[in-house]
This record gives structure tokens, sequence and C-alpha cells, in this order.
């Protein structure tokens, strides 16, 4: 589970002894981000989003269960009881918008912490199932957000829950049949608006579970490095605490400091305006968007206009769902053994491209659908899947790797005394 | 593994004797912990009433239906409220009473208003742990002391309402109120 040279939790008094003994909680919080715990000592900030995003879920959840003693979930009242926490609970304008941009920063965090996987290729082996459950976890958050956007119960919740139910629609033969049963009518209404509250309730719930399977997982190998390379020695790793609750208590404050400035200065900059509006099945928005982190899927869908075999609403969606699926298989179309984009020069700039490609995707995603978005939503889309399943594995069979360092420690020193000894020095 | 240089570095020690990482690990520590603590305000007062609530929190009341030897029931905060117009007979034997032998020592006079002494203002919601006692309603029972006499745990109440026998710990609350004209009385 952790290094040879992990420090023992050592019990000190009678009730910590009396704990450990029966219950050794302070034992495992010691081992997984306490002193005993050994992490490579080169760590940047790209590793602190994940501390983040754990951040975030627990805020999520708290602002949540707190927004929930407020909110009634009946769509006579639904909008009107969102009023309500806004205009006449205690500090209630302070736990609605603390959520909805919590929402959104846990999006902007979860991102920044998938696109060091991609850099850092941190999906490689031993940290392949560290990865699997980490896209589990996305889609996870993807479900819960969006059942989370229908409870105001405003025009953008309505029609958001009609076409993105739509999407199950367009699967053959049962699609139909699915969408009628998912939201219990023909269109959204008090039943689907229930069964949504019930489900946004539990699963952040489902996502702290498989989170503690995704530390477990992580605490196996442990964390890798900007080096890509994998710990020898102790003189590799420095232990968790101080060093790195001090430096991700540092990046927490950063990050509050950005998260805040949204909530009291600029609460409903994320949000749409039309969400203001209370629901009207009788007429649709003229602009209707999903929330900014669905862009780039909300582009791919939008992105197939015509008919090819199978009808282009049924390829928008499933391209959609593919999208992220792909993912699942990156650790098998990368098969190059260096793990970190910064010893491999080819990928390197194909990991920029496909930040461009997406920065454009998340760009088209938020824009009309007509031309030019159209034909760059097209463009983009084919790109993207290019990049997981051509361009990817032809890098990792052709790229020449820089020299890696022998050791963490080489690379942070400039020397490791223990290098001296193998050929691998010659690195 | 750290070197040298970077050891001397950090075991400076300032002019008064404390080591920098000392100080910067206090006031980081100190800094987060009362910023927790100002977290906490708003998730625990959001469970206070909200401001609609409050909004409900006074309720006027016509009196001059109420005949003598009557009482009305009324709504104040979602809660029921007595008021009840005493008879001559019945504020002569609240006021019979010696109130040094009371468990909750008040006179009638206390428990009402000046020059209004026949109207008793009470909330109807027994002090023990919260029914509501019956004697408000036409042909309920008054109690041993033809007060009021909550069923839940056999609480009697006098004509003032006052708490004679029983578990209740004390007489019936009189809320806040006051006479807004001679016929109608502002409770809350
Ligand atoms: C609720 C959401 C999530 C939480 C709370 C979370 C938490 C964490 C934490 C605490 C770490 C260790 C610190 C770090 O490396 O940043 C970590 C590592 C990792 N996470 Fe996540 N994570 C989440 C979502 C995801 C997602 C969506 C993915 C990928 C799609 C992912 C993939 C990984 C990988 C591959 C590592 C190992 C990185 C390395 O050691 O190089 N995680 N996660």
């Amino acid at each position: 589970m952790s290094f040879p040279w992990a420090k023992q939790y050592e019990p000190t008094n009678a009730v910590t002894k009396f704990l450990d003994e029966k219950l050794p909680l302070p034992r495992l919080v010691y081992n997984a981000v306490g002193a005993g715990y050994p992490v490579p000592r080169n760590l940047s900030y790209a590793w602190n989003f994940g501390v983040l995003a754990g951040f975030c879920l627990v805020l999520q959840i708290v602002t949540g269960v707190i927004l929930a003693m407020h909110y009634a979930a009946n769509a006579g009242v639904a909008f009107d009881s969102v009023e309500h926490i806004m205009r006449d609970v205690n500090w209630g304008w302070l736990m609605r918008y603390a959520h909805a941009n919590g929402a959104s920063a846990f999006f902007v965090v979860v991102y920044l912490h998938i696109f060091r996987g991609f850099f850092y290729s941190s999906y490689k082996a031993p940290r392949e199932m560290i990865w699997l459950i980490g896209v589990t976890i996305f889609l996870l958050m993807m479900a819960t957000a969006f059942m989370g956007y229908v409870l105001p119960w405003g025009q953008m919740s309505f029609w958001g829950a009609k076409v993105i139910t739509g999407l199950f629609g367009a699967i053959p033969l049962v699609g139909e049949p699915l969408q009628i049963w998912l939201l219990g009518g023909y269109a959204p209404d008090n039943a689907a608006l229930n069964r949504f509250f019930s489900l946004h309730f539990l699963l952040p719930f489902v996502i702290a579970g498989v989170v503690i399977l995704h530390i477990w997982a992580l605490h196996i190998p442990g964390s890798s490095n900007p080096t890509g390379v994998e710990v020898k020695t102790e003189s590799d790793t420095v232990p968790f605490h101080p060093y790195y609750t001090a430096k991700d208590g540092f990046g927490l404050a950063v990050f509050l400091v950005i998260y805040c400035a949204f909530v009291f200065f600029m609460p409903n900059a994320l949000g749409h305006p039309d969400n203001y509006i209370p629901a009207n099945p009788l007429s649709t928005p003229a602009h209707i968007v999903p929330e900014w982190y669905f862009w780039p899927f909300y582009a791919i869908l939008r992105a197939f206009t015509f008919d090819f075999i199978l009808p282009a609403k049924l390829w928008g969606v499933l391209a959609m769902f593919a999208a992220i699926l792909v993912w699942f298989f990156l650790p098998w179309l990368d098969k190059s053994p260096v793990r970190s984009g910064h010893y491999r020069p080819l990928f390197r700039k194909f990991f920029w491209v496909l930040v461009a490609d997406m920065a454009l995707l998340f760009y088209l995603g938020g824009a009309a659908a007509e031309e030019p978005y159209v034909m760059l939503s097209q463009i983009a889309t084919a790109y993207y899947f290019l990049h997981f399943l051509v361009i990817l594995p032809i890098i990792s069979s052709i790229e020449r790797p820089e020299p890696l360092p022998f050791s963490i420690t080489e690379a942070v020193l400039g020397a490791d005394d223990k290098a001296a000894l193998p050929a691998g020095s010659a690195a | 593994m750290a070197s040298t240089t970077d050891t001397a570095h950090t075991e400076q020690v300032a002019e008064g004797g404390v080591r920098r990482r000392d100080f910067i690990e206090i006031a980081a520590t100190a800094a987060a912990g009362t910023g927790a603590i100002f977290v906490l305000i708003p998730l625990v007062s959001q469970m206070a009433p909200s401001k609609d609530v409050l909004a409900e929190s006074t309720t006027e009341l016509d009196i001059s239906a109420i005949e003598p030897g009557q009482a009305v029931k009324a709504v104040f905060r979602k809660q029921p409220v007595f008021v009840r117009n005493l008879t001559p007979e019945e504020m002569t034997a609240a006021e019979a009473v010696d109130v040094g032998d009371l468990r909750d020592p008040q006179t009638l006079a206390e428990r009402t208003k000046p020059g209004k002494e026949n109207i008793l203002v009470t909330m109807g919601v027994c002090t023990h742990l919260g029914c509501v006692p019956l004697g408000a309603g036409e042909g309920e029972v008054k109690g041993e002391f033809g007060g009021y006499f909550c069923p839940c745990h056999g609480s009697h109440y006098d004509t003032a309402a006052r708490i004679r026998k029983g578990p209740a710990p004390t007489n019936l609350v009189v809320p806040d109120y006051e006479f807004t004209s001679d016929t109608t009385i502002v409770i809350g």
C-alpha cells in the first residue's frame, strides 16, 4: 500500500491507544493524508486539483443539503420555493449562489484535473484503475449537474430536461417509450421533477463513495509526478503532512478567492437569465444552451446534421457519449512507456492542439446552431476523435522521447548519489 | 535529502526568537480557523425562522363579540391563543387565591392589562409538553379549578390560567399584546 519507509503511526496516550485497538481511524488518516503517506517531493500545483475537487464535493453536499431544507420539489411551487430561498430564508441567497457557482467551480477543477491526467499520462500503468474510476465519477457528475439544473423549474430547467431526455428518444425502437418512462409522462412535469430531485440528492453521496475507491486505488501505486519517473527511494518522497497539506492548503486559499469573487460579485455570470422565467411548456426560449460545462459535448451532439446509414439524431447522441467513453480506452490507446509530456516532444505538441480543439468545442457548444458554427463543430468533432483514436496511437509508436532523469531526486537536486551505479545513469 | 543551504534558510530565527515557519503556520491556521467560524454563521442561522414566517408573527383580533364566560381561539405564530372574557365570579375566584401558594406566583392583574382585567389572553399551549388544553370551547372540560385542563398529562389551570395541579411547570404564557382600541387587540 505504501512505501516501506513510510512513518508508522504511534498512539501516544491512553485514548488514542484505545481507539487504535478498537477502530483505528486516526491511523487511517495518518496513513492517508498524514505524515505516514510518502508523496513524490516534486509535485507541482497540477496535483492540487484532486484535493480541490474533494473540497468542491463537500461544499456541494453541505450547501445542497441546506437548500433541500427549504426547496419544494413540486411543479406548482418549485420556482416560487427557489425565490423564497433567495428572498426569505436567512442567508438563502448565499446558499443558492454558493451551490450554483460551486457546481461550476467543481467542473473547472475537475476539467483541470483531467487535463493534468492527459498531459502527464496519469492514466498509464500502474494507475489505470484510478483513471477508469475517475471517468466514472465524471459521468456521475454530469448526471447530477443536469438534474440539479432542472430543479429551479425555470425555462432553461424545463427545456433542458426536455432536450436531454429527448436524446434517449434517438435510440431505435425503444427510444420513445424510454423517454416517456424517464419522464413519467409525455413532457417534463411533476413526476419528472420529483424523481430528478430524489436522484439529485442521492448521486452526490454515490460520487463520494466512488471517490473513496478513487483514492484507495491511488494509494496503491501512489501519485505520479511531473517527471513521470516512479519513486525509487526515500529521498524521492516527502511526507504528505506537513508538506502537501501546506501546499494544498495554499492552493485552496487561491481557489477560494476566485470562487468567492464569483459568489459575491457576479453570482449570475455563469447562469442563464431565461431560467428566472417560470417553466412554460408552450414556449421554447429563443436560444437554448446547457450550462457551460456541457458545451464541448453539446457541440459534438449538434455536429451531426446529415443521415448516414443511421439517422443524424442517433449519430449525434452516439458521438456525444462516445466522446467521453473514449477516455476509458486511453490507457491502451497511448502505448508510449514514457508518462510525462515534458519528455515527449511530439505528444506535447498534439496535447496543445487537443486543448485548442476542446476550447473551440467549448465555444461552439455555447454558440447558436447556425453557420459557420455548425461546420466548425463538425471539423472540431472530427479532430477530437482523430486525436484519441489515430494520432495518439501513432505518436506513441513513432515518437523518440527525450532522456529521462534517473530519479525524482536527480530531477530536483541535479544529482542522485545512487544514480552513479546502474547503467541507466547515462540518461 | 534537503540541501544544507535550504535548511539554514528555513531555520532562520527572527529577532524575537520566533522561527519564520512557526509564525507562518500559526498565522495561517488562525486565519483559516477564523474564516471557518464565520462560515458557520450562515450555516446555522439559515434554520432560524425565515422572513415570511416572521411576517406572520402578529395577529389582530376583534374581541367585541366575546360575552362574559366565553372564550375564543385565535392563531398566533401557527399556535392557538385563548382570549377569555372572565365573569365577575371567575375574577373573584382568581383573586381569592393566595399567590404565595402558587407554583408560578402571579396575580390576575399581572396577567391582564389595567382596566381590562376581565380579558385574559394566553397561549393555548400547555407549558408541560405543548398540547392544547381544553376549556376554551363551548362545553369543554375546564378542570378542577374552572379554567383549563390539559388532557395529555392532566394539568389543571385556574380561571387566571395559572397552573394549579399536574405536571406543567408554569402558567399558560401571556403573549405580548396591546389594545389598539376598546375592542381590538394586536398580539405579537
Ligand atoms: C469528484 C471528483 C474527483 C475527486 C474528488 C478526485 C480526487 C483525486 C485526488 C485527491 C487525487 C490525488 C491528488 C491529485 O493527483 O490531484 C486524484 C488523482 C487522480 N485522479 Fe482524481 N478526482 C476526481 C475526479 C477525477 C476524474 C474525473 C478523473 C479522470 C477522468 C480523475 C483521474 C485521476 C488520476 C488519473 C489521478 C492520479 C494522478 C497522478 O497521480 O498523476 N479524477 N484524484
